[in-house]
């Protein structure tokens, strides 16, 4: 269990060397990326100015406030609450922003499915897991909203972030065919049988 | 009492906010309990960190969570109480609309066809108010519940069937809480309806699951099945955020409701660590902001 700070965007070494349990802090740019942005990337053949390549996104919409562009607020945004969402609505969507995009991390709460922990194993990512629901927090760790694409789908745009000590986040996914979900949902499983029977269900 | 609707409509606005900001205290101490007890390290890292942005929420007079939710407000009519209904329920509209423009918030609300975001956090149907009545004099209280997306999708419906007995409605409520793992940001209230019709065991679960830590059900068939759930779904080892851990929910809450002789319906409603609620008591000497 080792502990990185990485500053984005990194190479496919350092993410091959990560493995579950390990944790990460990142500091420099930060995409955030949700449902309606990817659907629209993917799906609707729409395409982003932003060079994501060896990158970490996050599962987010975040609440921001509208103001003058200037050099704190160079989008014309002021961060309000940043947080995360539940991680597995996108799950069919790890595999083209890893190809297509160069995506190297994903950020995000509840953890992915077998397509997305095969991309990392492929294509070199890894899952970190953040506090789903600790928003306020996380907001302490962005020190500015540089720059935002496809804004009509605001909230739903896609965010650049400049992110400061943005961790530590747990690495719950990995390259090596590792995921803290997948192990969990097997023991859980196993004690399924159990709590039945302290139900009196055998 | 006559109610005024300015008033009103000033209190929907600030309910939202004050409901997305500031976790009700049985919910405060129901993490901390939590955390108390965890015997796993990560899951007791994961629960500091919890405890950690309430407090930065607080101290930065921010949102707990991102997600603004689906905006509820559940209205309770007094006794001697003299409102326009159709009037109030406009209020309420104009308020949640304001809060969302005012603050500002983040919409979350859109049309569910056209995925349109109108930027009010309103949309057809939207925010759902619910009225009802009480035997209260000259009160008329107005709830409101902030409903995050990540437990509002782990909602399920059984309808199962006589033959199945009691054992069709537990069975339910342990898979309902293994399928959700952590996606609905456990620890959870695991909302639990158990009779009626299909949309009234739905809207029970609903209520059962923004009911505060420590409260029982009132039918006492339905405290004792809260009570041996709420022991076993914690067995799961699910934990805080599907990462392993015993704090898997706070606990289980069950709403009941007469059914057909035919049917044995069962609904799991969840809701998030972040179980965010707020109120406010209209009376003839004023407003009063609680939980």
């Amino acid at each position: 269990m080792a502990h990185y700070d990485f500053n984005t965007p990194v190479g496919e070494a350092r993410i091959r060397a990560l493995r579950v349990n390990d944790t990460v802090t990142l500091n420099g740019t930060l995409y955030g990326i949700r449902d309606a942005t990817q659907i629209h990337l993917f799906d609707r053949g729409r395409k982003t100015r932003f060079d994501l390549a060896g990158h970490a996104v996050i599962h987010t919409a975040p609440n921001v406030k509208k103001v003058e562009p200037s050099a704190a607020h160079p989008a014309g945004y002021a961060p309000v609450c940043i947080g995360t969402t539940t991680s597995a609505r996108m799950e069919r969507f790890t595999r083209p922003l890893m190809r297509r995009y160069g995506v190297r991390m994903i950020i995000g709460k509840g953890g992915m499915l077998a397509d997305s922990l095969a991309a990392f194993a492929e294509l070199g990512g890894v899952y970190l897991a953040i506090v789903g629901g600790a928003a306020a927090l996380e907001t302490t760790w962005i020190e500015q909203i540089e720059d935002v694409d496809l804004d009509d789908l605001n909230p739903e745009s896609l965010w650049r972030f400049r992110v400061k000590g943005f961790g530590p986040l747990l690495v719950a996914m990995d390259s090596h065919g590792a995921s803290l979900y997948t192990e969990l949902k097997k023991s859980a499983a196993g004690r399924r049988a159990a709590a039945l029977a302290s139900l009196g269900i055998e | 009492m006559d109610v005024d609707l300015k008033q009103v409509e000033e209190a929907a606005k600030a309910l939202y906010i004050r409901a997305l900001k500031i976790l009700p205290p049985d919910i405060k101490s129901g993490i901390a309990a939590l955390a108390q007890r965890e015997t796993d390290p990560t899951a007791r890292t994961i629960l500091g960190t919890m405890i950690r942005n309430i407090s930065v929420a607080e101290d930065t007079t921010n949102l707990l969570c991102q997600d603004t939710g689906i905006p509820i407000y559940n209205v309770s009519i007094g006794r001697g109480v003299n409102v326009d209904g159709y009037a109030l329920k406009q209020a309420i509209r104009a308020g949640c609309e304001r809060a969302t423009r005012e603050h500002p918030l983040r919409s979350s609300v859109v049309h569910p066809v056209t995925r349109r975001n109108e930027h009010t956090s309103c949309g057809r149907g939207v925010p759902v108010i619910h009225i009802d009545f009480s035997d209260i004099e000259e009160t008329l209280a107005i709830e409101m519940i902030p409903k995050g997306s990540g437990s509002e999708n782990s909602s399920w419906l059984k309808m199962a069937i006589p033959a199945e007995g009691v054992d069709a409605i537990k069975t339910f409520v342990v898979d309902c809480v293994l399928e959700s793992g952590g996606k609905s940001c456990p620890p959870t209230i695991v909302g639990v309806g158990v009779g009626g019709t299909a949309d009234l065991c739905v809207h029970l679960a609903k209520q059962a699951a923004t009911r505060p830590l420590g409260s029982r059900c009132a039918d006492p068939e339905g405290a004792q099945l809260e009570e041996a759930l709420s022991v076993a779904v914690n067995q799961l080892g699910v934990g805080p955020q599907g990462l392993g851990g015993d704090a898997t929910a706070f606990a289980v809450h069950i709403e009941t409701a007469a059914t057909h002789i035919t049917m044995n319906p069962v609904a799991v409603n969840m809701q998030c660590h972040s179980a965010r609620r707020a109120r406010a008591t209209f009376t003839p000497s004023g407003v009063e902001y609680g939980f």
